[in-house]
């Protein structure tokens, strides 16, 4: 108890420090330039630091300590897949099937499925929080920081051995080249193709290995323009959006394929997250 | 010989290759709906039917962008059947007007007001003018539009019938269809036309 306490502290003091340094930093950038790119604006002061580390160390307290009404640590009680408590390279083997669920999950279902079920939190209550803001940090953010950077140089594999894994792949493909709506998008309109542009983003061809492992490999990432630390269920759930569908539900079959074939396609890259993001 | 063999044994199973991996991925594109059905839900002004296809949509997607040339012929010379030239015979608006619609990239997302109207967003893919320097590469540079087709009245119909449905031209190409989904009005297409064709347009200078 005496180490969360002191966990949180020095959170805290961090990321006061940080919060100041941001501020001080944005209201230099606003005054000596009127360049469109938030990431050179932050690549200038901070060089490749990245803020991610404070949703790491608070992930960390999160993983390990023992929590919910149930009070158990996660570190003690949560298969991520490797076996109990194990974080070294989970992220870098999922999605998968878990046998006890029954189902393929991602990182970011496979975690609330841990908390409901060992800590006892309430389901509804965890996907409220599911994207932090200012004063209302989200727990699963955290913690997919801290079990991603536990991945760091592993190479993706995937174990592509129950049919319901294959299944999810072949569906997640199906659907990136789905196109519908007002707009007849489909994932493939813009990550279809190698070297393209939508205004001055870089967009990575998801269909190929090189496009898939540099944008699965540094995801979740710390969004610059967001502040805060985001996953891959937030990356697709925005996509979406602007793909003009109605809205992508968290931890959702369709949100889990569509993961599971991108984590494919990239499978060789070594993970290299939280990345840092514009 | 044995290659020679081989190589016979291979043309023979081609065909029933080819059946397999489209059948395959009928079945895919099928199950891909379903579960889409169940992982989203409605929200603002975009609704479930948005998952619902149109034969162009149906076939891009089924030959993942590629669809085989009989089909693509033939779904190209229906869109192109769909498209609505000005009713006063007028192709070119205001091209400041214009430029506002292709910097605009809001409309028809959920969280987008559905009584603003929508902007183009064709900076997104094109590069129009050289005031514009945060433009995407998706799409090939507009830069020069009508300047290089002489402004001819020729070039401006098909320009009119290409941002109407581009689908008529280019089967699976990500441009959207901006006439025939409503995307835009036939002010804001006339406004857009006008920032591609208009001599004092940045776009021709």
């Amino acid at each position: 108890m005496k180490t969360a306490t002191k966990h949180r502290a020095l959170w805290l003091l961090m990321l006061a420090v940080a919060a100041t340094g941001l501020a001080a930093s944005m209201a230099w950038a606003q005054s000596t330039t009127s360049s469109t790119d938030p990431m050179a604006e932050y690549n200038q002061m901070f060089g490749d630091d990245n803020p991610a580390v404070f949703w790491i160390t608070r992930g960390k307290g999160l993983w390990e300590d023992a929590r919910g009404p149930n009070k158990v640590s996660l570190a003690k009680t949560c298969d991520l897949g490797m076996g109990v408590g194990v974080v070294k390279g989970a992220y870098a083997h999922l999605p998968r099937y878990f046998a006890d669920t029954g189902k393929v999950q991602d990182l970011e279902t496979r975690l609330v499925t841990c908390m409901t079920t060992k800590q006892g939190f309430k389901r509804a209550a965890i996907l409220k929080h599911k994207y932090g803001e200012d004063n209302n940090k989200s727990d699963l953010e955290a913690l997919s920081a801290y079990i991603v950077d536990a991945s760091k140089g592993v190479p993706i594999s995937l174990p592509m051995k129950h049919p319901q894994e294959r299944r999810a792949y072949e569906i997640g493909k199906a659907i990136f080249y789905y196109h519908a709506g007002p707009h007849d998008f489909a994932c493939s309109s813009c990550h279809g193709q190698p070297g393209k542009r939508i205004r001055l983003g870089m967009l990575p061809d998801l269909a190929s290995a090189k496009g898939a492992r540099e944008a699965y490999t540094t995801w979740p990432a710390y969004r610059v323009s967001q502040g805060e630390l985001r996953t891959m269920e937030w990356r697709l759930h925005s996509c979406v959006r602007q793909q003009r569908l109605p809205e992508l539900k968290f931890g959702s079959q369709a949100a889990i394929d569509l993961t599971m074939f991108l984590a494919k396609n990239a499978e060789g890259g070594k993970m290299n997250a939280p990345g840092l993001k514009r | 010989m044995h290659t020679i063999k081989h190589t016979l044994l291979l043309l023979a199973a081609l065909p029933l290759v080819a059946f397999a991996a489209d059948h395959a991925h009928v079945n895919r594109t099928t199950e891909a709906y379903k579960v889409m059905m169940a992982s989203f839900k409605a929200k603002g002004q975009a609704g479930m039917d948005r998952l619902k296809q149109d034969p162009t949509q149906k076939a891009c997607s089924k030959y993942s962008d590629n669809p085989p040339p009989k089909l693509k012929q033939a779904l190209l010379e229906a869109n192109q059947k769909t498209v609505k030239y000005p009713a006063d015979g007028k192709y070119l608006g205001d091209w400041k007007r214009g430029m506002a619609i292709a910097d605009d990239g809001k409309g028809l997302q959920y969280n987008d007001n559905p009584k603003d109207p929508s902007g183009g967003n064709c900076y997104a893919c094109h590069e129009l003018d050289k005031a514009h320097i945060a433009y995407g590469t998706i799409g090939p540079s507009l830069y020069h539009y009508g300047k290089n087709r002489a402004f001819s009245e020729a070039a401006m119909k098909l320009t009119w019938s290409m941002l109407y449905d581009m689908k008529g031209y280019s089967l699976c190409s990500p441009m959207p269809r901006f006439g025939a989904h409503h995307i835009l009005t036939q002010q804001q297409l006339k406004d857009v036309m006008a920032l591609l064709f208009d001599p004092d347009s940045p776009v021709n200078k």
